[in-house]
């Protein structure tokens, strides 16, 4: 390959996670903060030496608990002195924010970017569970919908499930996709969370568990979909060249992927049976001499469990349409087998952490540091991609040994 | 169906932009801005057509059938809505291929739906203050022998 893509410039040198519970009730700063700290720690480094910070969505009051901590929050309460920072919404997924962070390294704009995501989503929901996902009241002379939700709303389709369940099944309809397979996603997750301390499901789930269960939006089921809960993830990004500094190896960003390609919106996009991951995919295998089956593991978005199986052929692993035999059995994405998948549980069983908690585990496995979990073999490639619908990021990681 | 039977629903922010679109149905059409100089219909509706940028888009009706793309029944109480389940699904219209719609499908058993159903619309009005709305939703395309 001739070229050097600057991302090659940026490395994960640290990597923090919170507390993480279905419901917590502590302070979404404090969480925040435990993340970020562990992060900054376990670089080696000092808050002196963060100059740059970044996060998504960035400070927000709803929907209630999806954002536990904005830029300025985190800043004042560290002290941080800052030459870049960035926190914002419409990104390439969550992971955006990190991606953006190597962009800054690469560039010079700062040395050490400190990169969180904060959730307190299973206490603000409270113990009544999930509520729809409103902004704001309802009601003749009160709320009216507007944006996208002006499309979906007033069909009484508020929720990602809703949108996420057309995907599914435009995807069992062209391509003979079934139920059992999509369960090999949500069996996978809650087979690694029993090895995860930290994750929140850890009881055994078997295939009749899954079929058994309530449906929500045909064809995904309560078991097809996430976790709300309270945690915090953070991660450091820094220059590559600052590793002598470090304390230990840092992880190596080897090419990333935001593209999106069809038109920004979960129902007008070209091909229903995937989403924004197909282009954010594509592009980050332009940019690396590596290729899918040079992939040991991988960390992808499950927010709803068909949102991985687009990832999946997203990424390369498969062919389009192919998630369903690929995953079929499970044997092939076990901790185990091929290609191990969501060795943390996901957030299907882990903890809707949302994006952040797939790059910590991959970081966390290339650093050998996973514990019972640990996917065997030192692997020293893995992905991390997060994101559903019009929303996805994507990066390439390497631990050479 | 008469206003009292319709179920509650969370009604769109009307504006210049989008009030064809939601009061069409008030004279039974379905409504949507199109590009008089290549035909283009837009949707959601902009200012300027998509593909040429042309400011000269005037509102038409169209012919209110169309095809289930996808579609899920949903059994979740999200929020005050249709009896549960309803159909949830995204709807292209038959003069234009990519021109969809998120909608409901009425007037049918959920599990009577299937990916490929012809279908058309018809309208649920909604009044707020002063102001009416109509809800496109999509019912069976009836052959003539059925009606």
């Amino acid at each position: 390959m001739a070229r050097e893509y600057p991302e090659k410039r940026a490395v994960i040198s640290g990597a923090g996670q919170s507390e993480v519970g279905r419901r917590l009730y502590r302070d979404p700063l404090d969480l925040t903060l435990d993340a970020c700290l562990a992060a900054i720690a376990d670089a080696g480094l000092t808050p002196a030496d963060v100059d740059g910070l970044a996060t998504y969505p960035g400070g927000m009051d709803t929907p209630p608990g999806f954002s536990g901590a904005g830029i300025v929050d985190v800043q004042d309460a560290l002290r941080l002195n800052l030459s870049w920072y960035t926190g914002g919404l419409e990104l390439p997924g969550q992971l955006g924010s990190v991606i953006d962070a190597c962009l800054a390294v690469a560039c010079d704009l700062a040395t050490h970017v400190l990169c969180f995501r904060s959730v307190y989503e299973g206490s603000a929901q409270g113990e009544k569970g999930r509520a729809a996902v409103m902004p704001g009241g309802g009601g003749r002379g009160g709320f009216r919908a507007s944006g996208f939700m002006e499309w979906t709303l007033p069909f009484a389709a508020p929720s990602a499930a809703v949108w996420i369940a057309m995907f599914a099944q435009r995807h069992f309809h062209e391509f003979g996709t079934t139920r059992e397979q999509l369960a090999q996603i949500a069996l996978n997750a809650r087979k690694n969370a029993g090895v995860n301390p930290k994750a929140i499901y850890r009881d055994p789930m078997t295939l009749d568990d899954y079929l058994g269960v309530r449906m929500i939006s045909s064809p995904l089921c309560l078991y097809d979909c996430d976790v709300p809960s309270d945690g915090a993830t953070a991660v450091i990004v820094s220059r590559a060249d600052t590793a002598p500094d470090l304390r230990k190896p840092p992880v190596q960003v080897e090419a990333v992927g935001t593209a999106l390609r069809g038109r920004p919106s979960w129902d007008q996009f070209d091909d229903l049976t995937t989403m924004a991951c197909r282009d954010a995919g594509a592009q980050l295998w332009t940019r690396t001499a590596l290729s899918p089956s040079d992939v040991q593991l991988a960390e992808m978005y499950d927010g709803f469990s068909f949102i991985t199986m687009a990832w999946l052929e997203a990424m390369g692993f498969c062919g389009r349409g192919e998630s369903g035999p690929f995953v079929e059995g499970g044997a092939r994405i076990a901790r185990d087998g091929e290609l191990p998948l969501n060795t943390h549980g996901g957030q299907l069983s882990a903890g809707r952490l949302h994006g952040y908690g797939f790059l910590h585990e991959a970081c966390v496995q290339l650093w050998g540091e996973a514990g019972e979990r640990q996917v065997p073999g030192d692997p020293e490639v893995g992905v991390a991609c997060a994101g559903g619908g019009p929303l996805a990021g994507a990066l390439l990681l390497t631990q050479r040994r | 169906m008469t206003e009292s039977d319709a179920p509650f629903r969370i009604l769109p922010r009307i504006t210049d932009r989008n009030r064809h679109f939601w009061t069409g149905g008030g004279d039974g059409e379905l409504r949507f801005l199109r590009c008089q100089s290549d035909g283009t219909y837009v949707h959601p509706p902009v200012t300027r057509c998509p593909r040429c940028y042309g400011k000269n888009l005037k509102v038409e009706d169209v012919s209110g059938r169309a095809t289930v793309l996808t579609y899920t029944v949903n059994h979740q109480p999200w929020m005050p809505g249709p009896e549960l389940p309803y159909v949830v699904a995204i709807v292209e219209i038959v003069e234009q291929e990519g021109v969809r719609l998120t909608t409901n499908i009425v007037n049918c058993a959920p599990d009577d739906v299937y990916v490929g159903m012809p279908v058309r619309a018809v309208f649920e009005e909604h009044t707020d203050g002063d102001e009416h709305v109509w809800i496109p939703l999509f019912e069976p395309l009836k052959t003539d022998g059925e009606q």
